[in-house]
């Protein structure tokens, strides 16, 4: 009751706290975006460096070239003075007359003494600064690359590189890039279109199947490609999750029935008993004993639940907390005790053999009761002259308890669904019983990681609990 | 004996005061964790019958540590409709003597709370237990009855101390499984009538007088008298 509610509780406040919402709903549409994204800062990314590795280099190529010049017609000018500077101008306007170097050397009246300029380029006011300036060389215009350097006496030299190959280049590579960078944006569109379609399709298989199952229709699977990959993997753990809440509900739905029926015929025999005493009593006697009668009655009724709620309280695996290192010997001694004189009564030989110590982790009470049960079920099941055999062992780091009797035994195809809730073998049917005492065992062996198996004793049921010496407690 | 019944349930409580009054017994009731305190602190009880869950803020294990608190030991028995496990070591953590859980039958409850008032009266430890001619000695887990020593296996010996200490009192089946074999479940199967069977043929057969009696729909009872 109360943890419920606590589970109320958390859940307003999970939706509460509402996280903000995205400015896109659609899940493809924000990744196709990513990828877009993604796609166009790396395209760019890649013309810029296209871009800084060509143009660029050769801008830093020129300007070394200029420097060097300098540097060069600068050693003419110290060694020789004015007429060595002016000889090697001449000597380089020669050899290159259309080549795309470009000398002007003016005196310091502004004068031009040498240079194949025809005139100072206007914007050029500064020495030692690079400008890039529109010049005119014989007549025609062009850009150039150029540097100012002033030499001892007030004399100015200009050094510089034609740079309309350049220019022509650049605009080339921009063009180039910029029509690159369009067909990119447009591949980026196309595939984040395509994303999108893909996620839409593989979720729209999953929202489907959900859907469907939300309704009602629990056979629905989420259909698998067969290539592995993580969509594939994402199906298949949830049809294995939708596998086992069928299965689920398909006990719930078994038991709530098995509940319904076995509990009717208890219920209606109890009716059935005071009705037909207050009707027929004739004597406070009769109608004490069907009032008694009617009382065991809704006893048994009492008995079930009791046995069900124990089994979901074991199986819930709260009584892990209570677990605690017991030796067994003492303990299957003593159910020994109890019940060798039940079978000796009914002429049954309950042979017992126990190892000692047999030391384990776990619960006292519970083993006692799936013990219990096993015996029981022997006892009810064997007829006079039989023999039980009861034995404990160990087997490595197993215990084994082990109950052999030569009743019916149970079939081969009922074996399997021995230990679910209420189920009875045709052959148990006229017996008493609740059909809940195997599948106590079986949840207590659980508990303790361990199993119940259940074989032909040739004739006759062998039924084994093994259980681990220390079960590994999740959380201790 | 003088018995406070808290329980909120009409019905249950109705059944049983009335129950108790029969038995002989003087009975006060309250309905609810505040009534049941303030009675059970103030008043002397013999024995006190406890639901878990009441009303009135204080429930039936505050209410015992309350009163444990206070170094009131009178017995108490709960008898709750919480049926696991750990519930019942719960109570009898918080100082009940016995937990019975709901649905129980009334013989039950009687012979439970008539067995902790017994054991409070003990005092000090005996050595030899008699009812009629039947003694044991506790010490050299001999029997005799009518100077006729007896042989008993060491659990028929405990069956029959366990009967002896509450002599003259019922003893039901779940209460010797508990007591004798430290079951706390019921099986299916009438172990305990077996047993006793066993034992009656050893110390009442050969005898005039039988002194280990059934009471029907409740359990057992050791007496000198004819019941």
């Amino acid at each position: 009751m109360s943890s419920s509610r606590a589970i109320a509780a958390v859940t307003r406040e999970r939706g509460a706290k509402k996280r903000p919402k995205p400015l896109i709903r659609s899940a493809g549409i924000r990744l196709a975006l990513v990828y877009a994204a993604v796609f166009g800062v790396s395209a760019f990314a890649l013309a810029f460096s296209l871009w800084y590795s060509t143009v660029g280099l050769l801008e830093r190529q020129v300007e070394v070239a200029i420097r060097n010049d300098a540097t060069a017609l600068n050693d003419h000018y110290t060694m020789g003075g004015l007429p060595s500077l002016v000889t090697a101008i001449e000597d380089r306007l020669a050899i290159s007359p259309d080549g795309d170097a470009i000398y002007l050397l003016l005196d310091a009246r502004g004068t031009k003494i040498i240079g194949n300029l025809d005139h100072w380029p206007a914007g050029l006011n500064q020495t030692d600064a690079w400008y890039e300036l529109p010049v005119t060389r014989h007549g025609a215009g062009s850009t150039a690359l150029l540097r100012a350097f002033g030499l001892g006496n007030g004399d100015q030299l200009l050094v510089g590189r034609d740079d309309s190959a350049r220019t022509q280049l650049r605009g080339i590579l921009e063009q180039g890039l910029l029509s690159a960078m369009g067909l990119m944006t447009l591949l980026g569109l196309v595939g984040a279109i395509l994303i999108r379609a893909l996620f839409r399709r593989t979720i729209q298989d999953i929202a489907a199947t959900t859907r469907a199952i939300s309704r009602g229709d629990l056979t629905r699977r989420v259909p698998q490609s067969g290539d592995g990959d993580e969509f594939d993997e994402l199906a298949e753990i949830i049809n294995d999750m939708l596998d086992r809440i069928t299965r689920l509900m398909d006990g719930v739905r078994e038991v709530s029935n098995s509940i319904a029926h076995d509990l009717r015929t208890p219920i209606t025999r109890a009716r059935t008993r005071l009705e037909d005493a207050a009707l027929h009593a004739s004597s406070p006697d009769d109608l004490r004993s069907a009032i008694e009668r009617a009382t065991d009655d809704l006893d048994g009724v009492v008995a079930v639940f009791q046995a069900l709620l124990r089994i979901a309280e074991i199986e819930a695996g709260a009584r892990r907390s209570a677990f605690a290192m017991l030796d067994l010997s003492p303990l299957l001694l003593d159910i020994e005790d109890l019940y060798h004189a039940v079978a000796e009564d009914r002429g049954i030989l309950l042979r017992t053999e126990i190892c000692n110590p047999l030391r384990l982790l776990g619960d006292r009470e519970l083993i006692q009761q799936a013990v219990t049960n096993l015996l029981e079920n022997a006892l009810k099941f064997s007829p006079e002259g039989a023999v039980i055999t009861f034995r404990a062992a160990r087997a490595g780091a197993t215990i084994e308890i082990t109950i052999a009797d030569n009743g019916p035994g149970i079939s081969e195809q009922d074996r399997l669904r021995a230990t679910e809730r209420f189920f009875r073998a045709e052959s148990a049917r006229s017996t008493t019983g609740s059909g809940l005492g195997l599948a106590l065992v079986s949840a207590v062996a659980n508990l303790h990681n361990g199993m119940l198996s259940l074989s032909d004793n040739h004739p006759g049921l062998r039924a084994v609990i093994l259980l681990p010496q220390t079960p590994d407690l999740p959380g201790d | 004996m003088r018995i406070l019944v808290v329980e909120d349930d009409k019905d249950v409580a109705g059944f049983v005061v009335k129950g108790l009054r029969e038995a002989g017994h003087t009975v006060e009731h309250a309905d609810n964790g505040r009534d049941g305190l303030f009675l059970a602190a103030s008043e002397n009880f013999d024995a006190i019958i406890l639901d878990r869950m009441l009303p009135g803020g204080i429930d039936g294990l505050r209410l015992l540590e309350t009163l444990r608190a206070q170094d009131n030991v009178t017995p108490v028995v709960f008898l709750s409709a919480l049926s696991q496990v750990d519930d019942r070591v719960k109570g009898l953590k918080a100082g009940g003597d016995d937990y019975l859980t709901k649905p129980f039958a009334f013989a039950e409850l009687l012979a439970r709370v008539e067995a902790l008032t017994r054991r409070g009266k003990t005092d000090g430890p005996t050595t030899r237990l008699a009812v009629g001619d039947l003694e044991i000695d506790l010490l050299s887990r001999g029997v005799k009855r009518a100077g006729q020593k007896i042989d008993l296996q060491p659990r028929e010996f405990r069956l029959l101390e366990y009967l002896m200490r509450h002599a003259g009192q019922v003893v039901t089946r779940t209460m010797l499984l508990e007591g004798v074999w430290d079951y706390h479940f019921d099986p299916q199967t009438n172990v305990i009538d077996v047993h006793v069977s066993r034992l009656r043929q050893k110390i009442d057969k050969p005898f005039e007088l039988p002194l280990l009696h059934t009471v029907r729909n409740a359990g057992y009872m050791l007496r000198a008298e004819d019941v």
